[in-house]
């Protein structure tokens, strides 16, 4: 049965996607990380990623696919995929904060996405001690 | 400036276009060469999101490009011509003598396609488009990405396996 939860597909290039949402599993719980879908465009041509990824998002009553590269063939086909589904965001340069934000963000209230992302941009910084080094 | 691949890719623009050949090669522009494309604003903006701003994409249909090309050659900047399938880019080949070398980046699985490497896959009408470019003089080779080992097209299409 599926839960009232917002469901999302992580779409990325190799095993990236199943790595990331192992580490959300590993931070945030197996329950949080159950509402993310991995997907690897491995072995998939262009309009095969199409078919497949638009199977993982019907299968899963997705609200949001995460992708790993705004050029990437992970983006084109989620951004073919949203024109037909309502509601469908794609978010392009998933990485962990951005995925912890959402499992943890509170149930029955829409996402902010932008106020997500930039809280996912700003977790990109220089440890102090290495600029320190340069 | 000479174009420096022409490149076969299901994918089109991706990651292994516009990073993996873009950032080495220093490419300025890719010309995207497909008859389906080049009329709909919405694909050439879906494909136009993936390229940097430093990249430039242009559009072209086959006889579009055909026509075009030599003045792609003539830009100060180097290119990167991309087909979707290889009946496109064998047109390009019989209309352009000038096309010297294909780069087969990628066929992926579909039904009625036999692997060759983990990225090609070929069809039987396929391997005859791969075998007339050859026929022509032009040089063909797999290869994914720059770091990668080319696989000419004898030794591709001798391989089973993906």
């Amino acid at each position: 049965m599926m839960s009232s939860e917002p469901r999302a597909i992580v779409a990325a290039h190799g095993d990236l996607a199943d790595g990331l949402v192992s580490a959300v599993s590993r931070v945030a719980g197996a329950a949080a990380a159950a509402r993310l879908q991995p997907f690897s465009n491995a072995s998939l041509g262009g309009a095969e990623l199409v078919d497949a990824m638009r199977d993982a998002v019907n299968s899963t009553a997705a609200q949001v696919v995460f992708t790993d590269l705004p050029a990437g063939s992970c983006t084109i086909a989620a951004r073919r995929i949203a024109r037909e589904t309502p509601g469908l965001a794609v978010v392009c340069g998933v990485n962990l904060p951005l995925l912890l934000s959402f499992v943890m963000a509170p149930v029955g209230e829409p996402v902010a996405w932008h106020p997500a992302v930039d809280k996912a941009r700003s977790a990109i910084c220089i440890a102090e001690e290495g600029a320190r080094a340069n | 400036m000479p174009i420096e691949v022409y490149r076969i890719d299901d994918r089109l623009v991706h990651g292994q276009v516009v990073v993996g050949w873009g950032q080495p090669l220093g490419l300025g522009f890719l010309v995207l060469v497909d008859d389906v494309v080049a009329e709909s604003a919405w694909e050439q903006d879906l494909y136009r999101m993936g390229v940097p701003p430093e990249m430039t994409v242009h559009f072209e249909s086959v006889a579009g490009a055909l026509a075009h090309l030599d003045a792609y050659r003539r830009l100060p900047d180097r290119g990167l011509v991309l087909t979707g399938n290889t009946a496109t880019m064998r047109a390009l080949v019989e209309g352009d003598p000038a096309i010297r070398h294909v780069n087969v980046g990628g066929l992926h699985h579909r039904a009625g396609r036999t692997p060759r490497l983990r990225y090609v896959f070929v069809a039987p009408d396929e391997e005859a488009d791969l075998r007339a470019m050859a026929a022509r003089g032009v040089g063909l080779s797999a290869q994914d990405v720059p770091g990668a080992e080319p696989v000419p097209l004898d030794e591709l299409l001798s391989r089973s396996g993906g």
